[in-house]
């Protein structure tokens, strides 16, 4: 292992690698899904639990755990549904998953669907991914073709059918009870929990919603071992390699495939993205995609995993990290996600939707010099009234920022409200 | 009902994708695609069309319609660009090529040219941030893009 790091997913990441017969003989395709049907639906899940696999979109939560939770009869058919939605700001690897490999997702969604029960499997993608969808569809046919996918897998007689959902642009679509209201044809509202999709989800049928990156992170699981994967992690909980999104102010924006809890921020920034843009001070970070709380330069030593960051008042969530130089202006910035979080709001909680808005508002002002002294205490007044208080986690969403980049760069507020003007502009 | 404005190769596809839903209403959305795909845009009349192929109340498919962005509830013009201009766009100079394109075009995000050739909108995040900044031209995303290559990219189309 020592040497250089292997990677489940990146190196494979060009687009000789689409087609099922490069899958087959470079990638050891299909042998996970052969495998696991011939194991019993407890012993895949006891394989993913070893793992110590958790869930990359945005949650960190355990996946077998999560597997586990299905009841084992159910008389409603039982689905197995995959978040392609990838619509967290800062977040761009399931694309690639997609378009490259989709064969590894395919084959770790027949495993998934294997060990809960489910014989019908969605890939619900967003809608902008036009070609994404396009090369899904083809990677389907291809499997449907050798009877990979279909009736009577592998002559063990697990049916497993596939479909590709195309959202239509939505962010809230990524959070999964929104995502399973748009595969019925509704609006993307999410629902109130309980019931869980564990109990009740799609059409009514236990379901398990995972990412896309979760899933094809399966089928090495299955061939290598849950205890191989979980050793990929540098960290006790958490197993694998994690796909880190980097952008903004680098010079080398893109992806990098790390062992999970195996980096520190200031090491994904300054030596795997060769530090900041024009040489310029860093000014902020936001460590998990726009809804992780932001974070300041002396905050960079953290590992980037799931408790390092959470123990610093932030949060992993789906690895998107976006990095601001001192030459952008941050109260322009959060006006910018906080706009992003007052259009995207679904609009069934009154704290989300008002607040938002309020928030955006109040910002706008702030930015443009119009601001008041209390500006800044009627904001973290907002934000304190959305937290907690909605049905989804959007609300808390677009609450953190707003706490965090007041809290850590108070003075750059202050110095737009006093100055009455941007001092950037 | 009178003649039908969605062509047979709509209902032919809805036909082969129905077995896949076990729920007639679960077709809504991919018919909406369909149907826009088609003809540009979701006229009043072609959602009602879809209405009665799914079986639901016309207000149901405006419900839905009207949620998601990318279904376009008015014509747009033969090249529709979407520029993201979120975060990780509008650090990598997404504003500025918004700016550029509404000089550019003479008209403002949202609006169609008179011609009816171009529809300029903002998007929230494509998901292209490592390839900041990105647009959309009808299907197809454009990546690190400057002044110099989207000028290079709109000059070029018909
Ligand atoms: C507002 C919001 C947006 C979300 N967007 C996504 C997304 O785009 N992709 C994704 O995989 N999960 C997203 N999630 C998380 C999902 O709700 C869910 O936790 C995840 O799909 C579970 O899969 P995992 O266990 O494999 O991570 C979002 C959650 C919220 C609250």
């Amino acid at each position: 292992m020592a040497k250089e790091l292997e990677t489940l997913f990146i190196q494979y990441f060009y687009k000789e690698a689409r087609p099922i017969d490069f899958y087959i003989k470079k990638m050891k395709g299909y042998t996970a899904s052969q495998a696991a049907l011939k194991m019993s639906q407890d012993d895949v899940i006891a394989e993913v639990k070893k793992s110590n696999l958790r869930g990359r979109g945005g949650a960190g939560f355990p996946t077998g755990m999560k597997w586990g939770f299905i009841p084992k009869v159910s008389e409603k058919p039982k689905y197995i549904v995959c978040n392609a939605d990838e619509s967290e700001p800062g977040t761009f690897k399931d694309r690639d998953i997609m378009r490259y490999i989709p064969h590894l997702l395919i084959d770790g969604m027949i495993v998934a669907g294997h060990a809960i029960g489910a014989q019908v499997g969605y890939i619900y993608i967003r809608g902008e991914y036009v070609r994404e969808a396009v090369l899904l569809n083809e990677a389907i046919e291809e499997a449907y073709a050798r009877g990979y996918l279909g009736k009577n897998i592998f002559g063990t007689g697990f049916h497993f059918d596939l479909t590709v959902h195309r959202g239509a642009g939505a962010y809230i679509c990524g959070e999964e009870t929104a995502l399973l209201n748009s595969l019925e044809g509704k609006r993307g509202e999410p629902r109130v929990k309980p019931p869980f999709p564990a109990q009740a989800g799609a059409f009514g049928g236990p379901t398990i919603v995972n990412n896309v990156e979760t899933l094809a992170s399966i089928p090495y699981i299955i061939n290598r071992g849950g205890e191989w994967f979980s050793k990929l992690g540098k960290l006790d909980k958490s197993g694998g390699t994690r796909l880190f999104c980097i952008s903004g102010h680098v010079k080398k924006p893109g992806l990098y495939e790390l062992p999970a809890g195996g980096v520190t921020l200031r090491q994904l920034i300054y030596d795997h993205a060769q530090g900041i843009l024009r040489d310029r001070k860093l000014k902020a970070v936001i460590p998990g995609g726009s809804s992780a709380p932001v974070l300041a330069p002396d905050e960079i030593d953290v590992v980037l995993d799931i408790e390092p960051l959470m123990k610093i008042g932030s949060m992993l969530g789906s690895a998107g990290v976006l990095v601001v130089s001192e030459e952008y202006c941050v109260v322009k910035l959060l006006r910018r996600i906080t706009k992003f979080y007052a259009h995207e709001s679904c609009g069934q909680c009154t704290p989300c939707r008002e607040g938002c808005q309020w928030m955006e508002d109040i910002l706008e002002r702030i930015e443009h010099g119009k601001g008041r002294e209390q500006d800044i205490s009627l904001l973290l007044d907002v934000a304190n009234n959305i937290n907690g208080r909605t049905l989804c986690a959007l609300g808390d969403a677009a609450a953190g920022p707003v706490t965090s980049f007041v809290k850590k760069f108070r003075a750059d507020f202050e110095v737009h409200i006093r100055g009455g003007k941007c001092p950037s502009a | 009902m009178g003649k039908k404005i969605l062509s047979k190769k709509f209902y032919n596809a809805m036909l082969k994708l129905e077995p896949r839903y076990p729920t007639r209403v679960a077709l809504l959305l991919p018919a909406l695609h369909a149907a826009q795909d088609e003809l540009g845009w979701l006229s009043s009349e072609v959602m009602d069309e879809v209405a009665v192929f799914i079986g639901i109340h016309p207000a149901q498919v405006r419900e839905v319609a009207s949620f998601y962005t990318m279904y376009n509830l008015k014509p747009v013009g033969k090249y529709h660009l979407k520029f993201c201009t979120n975060v990780a766009c509008c650090l990598r100079g997404g504003d500025e090529l918004v700016e550029h394109c509404e000089k550019k075009l003479g008209i403002q995000c949202g609006q169609t040219t008179s011609d009816g050739k171009f529809t300029l909108m903002e998007e929230e995040c494509l998901g292209a941030c490592g390839t900041a900044p990105a647009m959309m031209l009808n299907q197809d995303y454009f990546e690190n893009l400057n002044i110099p290559k989207l000028d290079q990219l709109l000059d070029g189309l018909e």
